[in-house]
């Protein structure tokens, strides 16, 4: 498995919509480069026979009557919005003008 | 009884002196409350709390006391206070989850667990520090500065769940509630000298608690003792349409299983894989005495080998930060919270976004999100998660295979006692480190409680003992640990916090008594 990078982490940032410094993607590579290393053995642990776990107890299908249940009002959704107007969440613009 | 005797008292004390009219909820909040105020805040004070309920705890004991004097039947644990992780959400209070991207932000809604202590009338004292979204051991991680060990004031209280531990350990609170992803429950339980469990995966609702790893986090009760425990795992747990993992088992039996008081003809497991080597000598020593007691109440010890227990903490640091990278793209400035406006540039709402997470989030949980986002994207996938979720069913194989031959797993919780603050904040992996004995359980989805196993020798800080169970034989912990801890406390003279400092002379005014103490040597001389 490759090792963490500088370039990557600064991609990865961006994917995660985190604004990082040169300083900041500097150190974050390093630890995570360290932490990377040491999860390693982790691919060699389980051959291919080895079925995956996604979840501790297996459900499926957990269903309820198609009813209307606890929802917020619009208001109580809106409360803690850090900006909203006629009764919607306010963003600043979506697409760059150009 | 002075309020010094009243808040050491355990909750099934108190509640039991609630019944008799001995005391008023009103008197045994305020008694809370005053010890809040004298050992919480100011440059060395324990921190455990965020936000205090002054006015909200004392209108419910109030209302309490006169449904009690009305002759009304009420719960057993209504009027007994209880302090709630600031993971989990509660209307009329903020909800920070330790992170500055929440700071002030009220939640319109309360989690089930909190609609389920108000239908007990269970007073709730405040919201508890933690790890910036529970990530971390020692909660260091928290936005809002680090709660302190009660034992000692420059140690960790462990984490992420510090703030409930140390609230309990400085009978700040009898009760609280915490949060348990790979074992934010139990390890601050272990370092506090207090009891935790992270129960069955399902047996207690999350609908409310902020997720970090939704496959992984749990909810749970933090206590004094293993039967309170037992009495809020009662009043919490039980099935919950809100959450889809919620599992159907009624929450009954516990504070019975409790109460039985033997462990005769029980096989108990030491698992090979979680001590000696990398395990601190009093750690070491405080867990065979314990397997000793346990061995002299007519249980049967035998060892067990978990051989893939190895990998559990290799491959929890891929699929934890992988759910957490996901739960946590919630924040972005939008619906709740902060928003940060780029300094230059245009103003999109992307790069609001990109702003807005740089400054609300910590450090850790920035490194949590890059490395989930790295073990999910193409090409590593399978090599990461998929290898990961593969490791977990061998873990479930390994608990599978142990429980065919003992009824409960035993090792100790945590390989170390509190650390240093500061000691290992700049040492991600030496961090993570601290969950290598309570990882397994959330692999797994069984369910884990520690207890206080006395002291080390070394140092004279709290060694904690964790009893593992097969899933849904929560029942099976509450029966060895109370017998456990009996036969702990009978061997230590008493309970294992008696030995905790005091605290009000440490915390209040330390720096007139240095200054005094100062003066008077230099008039000696």
């Amino acid at each position: 498995m490759a090792a963490i990078n500088r370039e990557q982490v600064a991609h990865l940032a961006q994917l995660a919509h985190i604004e990082m410094s040169d300083d900041e993607l500097d150190r974050m590579a390093n630890e995570l480069a360290v932490i990377v290393d040491s999860v390693k053995s982790v691919s060699e642990a389980a051959g291919a026979d080895v079925p995956a776990t996604s979840h501790p107890i297996p459900l499926t299908n957990v269903m309820r009557e198609d009813v209307v249940g606890h929802v917020l009002t619009a208001e109580e959704a809106l409360s803690g919005a850090p900006d909203s107007a006629d009764g919607r969440f306010k963003v600043p613009a979506i697409l760059e003008e150009s | 009884m002075t309020a010094h005797e009243l808040i050491r008292s355990s909750a099934a004390e108190m509640a039991a002196k609630l019944a008799s009219g001995e005391i008023t909820s009103v008197e045994l909040v305020q008694a809370h409350l005053d010890r809040i105020a004298a050992v919480d805040g100011g440059e060395r004070g324990v921190n455990a709390f965020l936000h205090v309920n002054t006015e909200e705890a004392l209108a419910v004991a109030a209302d309490v006391d006169a449904r009690r004097a009305a002759g009304e039947q009420l719960h057993e644990l209504a009027g007994v206070p209880i302090a709630v992780k600031d993971l989990i959400v509660t209307k009329g209070q903020p909800t920070t989850a330790g992170s500055k991207i929440l700071e002030g932000w009220m939640s319109p809604y309360d989690a089930t667990v909190v609609k389920k202590l108000r239908a007990a009338r269970m007073p709730i004292l405040g919201k508890t520090n933690l790890d910036e979204f529970a990530m971390g051991s020692s909660t260091e991680h928290s936005a809002y500065g680090p709660t302190r060990n009660p034992w000692d004031l420059d140690r960790i209280p462990g984490g992420s769940g510090g703030g409930s531990a140390a609230a309990v350990a400085a009978f700040e609170a009898p009760l609280a509630l915490g949060t348990d992803t790979g074992g934010s429950i139990r390890q601050p339980g272990a370092v506090t000298g207090t009891v935790g469990v992270k129960p069955t995966y399902g047996a207690v609702s999350r609908y409310g608690a902020i997720a970090m790893a939704s496959s992984l986090d749990q909810i749970g009760p933090v206590s004094r003792t293993v039967l309170d425990s037992a009495l809020l795992q009662e009043v919490i747990g039980g099935h919950d349409p809100f959450d889809s993992t919620s599992l159907t088992d009624p929450s009954t039996g516990l504070a019975d299983a409790a109460r039985l008081g033997n462990v005769a003809g029980m096989k108990i497991g030491i698992i090979k894989e979680l001590h000696g080597e990398g395990y601190q000598a009093g750690v070491e020593n405080r867990f065979n005495e314990s397997l000793e007691l346990l061995r002299g109440a007519g249980a049967d010890i035998v060892e067990v080998s978990c051989p893939n227990f190895g990998y559990a903490l290799g491959a929890y640091y891929l699929i934890m930060p992988s759910e957490a990278s996901s739960n946590l793209a919630k924040f972005d400035g939008v619906r709740f919270g902060m928003r940060r406006l780029p300094a230059e540039g245009p103003l999109t709402i992307e790069r609001v976004m990109g702003a807005t997470r740089a400054a609300g989030f910590g450090d850790e949980v920035k490194r949590r999100i890059i490395l989930g986002t790295y073990a999910l994207s193409a090409g590593y996938y399978d090599a990461y998660y998929g290898s990961a979720q593969k490791v977990r069913t061998l873990i479930q194989r390994d608990f599978a295979a142990a429980f065919e031959q003992v009824d409960v797993l035993i090792s100790p919780t945590a390989p170390t006692t509190a650390f240093k603050l500061g000691e290992k904040l700049n040492d991600p992996l030496a961090m993570y480190l601290n969950d290598v004995a309570t990882i397994p359980a959330n692999m797994a989805g069984v369910p884990g409680l520690t207890l206080p196993g006395g002291l080390a020798e070394e140092d004279g800080l709290p060694v904690g003992i964790q009893l593992l169970a097969p899933a849904r034989e929560d029942a099976r912990l509450y029966r060895v640990g109370a017998v456990l801890e009996s036969l702990i406390e009978a061997q230590w003279g008493g309970p294992i916090l008696d030995r905790a400092p005091s605290l009000v002379e440490t915390v209040v005014e330390p720096v007139e008594t240095l200054d005094y103490v100062e003066t008077t040597a230099k008039e000696a001389n």
